[in-house]
């Protein structure tokens, strides 16, 4: 346990600090999230070594949600002032989002697809 | 009462009671819209309200929960690990389907709001909303947007990713298991990740990917698109 959230930890602080970077302009914990990558793939960290401690933060990311959420109770005056123009955008670009991603995907996959032995 | 309900470790009591409540209500109920984030959110703040505490009573306990967010973000290096082979792989089609995706997330957002009379610092908050809170937190920060608004933007739109998402990839023809993943993730971060994962683990793996990949692209992107069309 000690060993996996001290990982963790430490790969948030490294990125943490990076991010301190002038002109670098990425949050820390995406930049920790990197790192992670890189200890793996290099083969500094085994991946067995975190599975559970990342099982365990990646499957309850949903619960972490639930203060951002409450703190929506703030801004009800400013989201009823400007609902219109917030919800219409925020639909149509889902919507765009997905099948902008959706259907790139699925040409890109069909004229791209990798040679198969 | 209301000092014991002000209390960090009642509140924090609460919030795991009721967020376990909410879960057996979904598995009883098998509506996989209903949300056990959703329904503790809407069940918290009405509390709140009906017993007229501030969000700053709820802050404390809340603090305590959101931090596990940022080390959860760098717990996504497992999968993205994971999923070295297939970027390897297939790194042309995914690096443009996701620049796309990132790109017109973006821009559309920021142009619709503006076209819709929304005010800049809205806008602002807006713009990241496609990619998960922690991100979409300090990219907001970074350009000038409302960092609790932006985090209220994504968890709604989380919310209506995983609600409707499916309806709408049927209605655009996107068919492919990976497509449908990919767009998944990178439209609705963890939620709607959360949502196509439970047809297996394959969507999962190209669901989280697609967040990833987003997260990472909107964090470069969004401030110079931003300033672009401000």
């Amino acid at each position: 346990m000690a060993k996996q959230f001290g990982i963790i930890f430490a790969c948030l602080g490294i990125g943490e600090l990076l991010a301190l970077i002038p002109g670098l302009d990425i949050p820390g914990s995406i930049l920790g999230m990197l790192l992670l990558c890189l200890l793996l793939e290099r083969g500094w960290v085994r991946p067995q070594t975190i599975a559970p401690i990342c099982k365990f933060l990646i499957s309850n990311m949903a619960f972490f949600f639930i203060p951002p959420g409450v703190a929506l109770m703030l801004y009800f005056d400013l989201i009823a002032a400007e609902w219109l123009p917030i919800t219409m955008a925020t639909v149509v670009s889902i919507m765009l989002v997905l099948i902008v991603t959706g259907r790139l995907h699925q040409y890109l996959h069909r004229r791209l697809r990798p040679k198969r032995r | 009462m209301i000092d014991l309900l002000k209390n960090p470790l009642t509140l924090i009591t609460l919030t795991f009671l009721i967020y376990w409540g909410a879960g057996w209500l979904q598995k009883i109920s098998r509506q996989s819209w209903l949300s056990p984030m959703l329904i503790t959110i809407a069940a918290l703040i009405a509390l709140l309200k009906v017993s007229g505490l501030s969000y700053e009573s709820y802050y404390e306990s809340g603090r305590m929960i959101e931090f596990w967010l940022k080390p959860a973000i760098v717990a996504l290096g497992l999968p993205l690990f994971n999923e070295l082979r297939h970027i390897r792989r297939q790194f042309m089609t995914l690096f443009l389907t996701e620049l796309a995706g990132c790109v017109v997330g973006i821009v559309s957002v920021v142009l619709i709001a503006k076209w819709c009379g929304a005010s800049p610092e809205v806008i602002r908050s807006l713009a990241p909303k496609s990619v998960s809170t922690p991100i979409a937190i300090e990219i907001s920060r970074q350009i000038g947007g409302i960092p609790a608004l932006t985090s209220a933007i994504v968890v709604v739109v989380g919310m209506i990713g995983a609600a409707t998402g499916l309806k709408m990839m049927n209605w655009g023809h996107v068919r492919g298991p990976v497509s449908r993943s990919l767009s998944m993730g990178t439209a609705a971060h963890v939620m709607g990740t959360n949502r196509i994962s439970e047809f297996g683990d394959r969507y999962s793996a190209y669901a989280t990917l697609g967040l990833i990949l987003n997260g990472l692209l909107t964090a470069f992107l969004a401030p110079p698109l931003t300033t672009l069309l401000l």
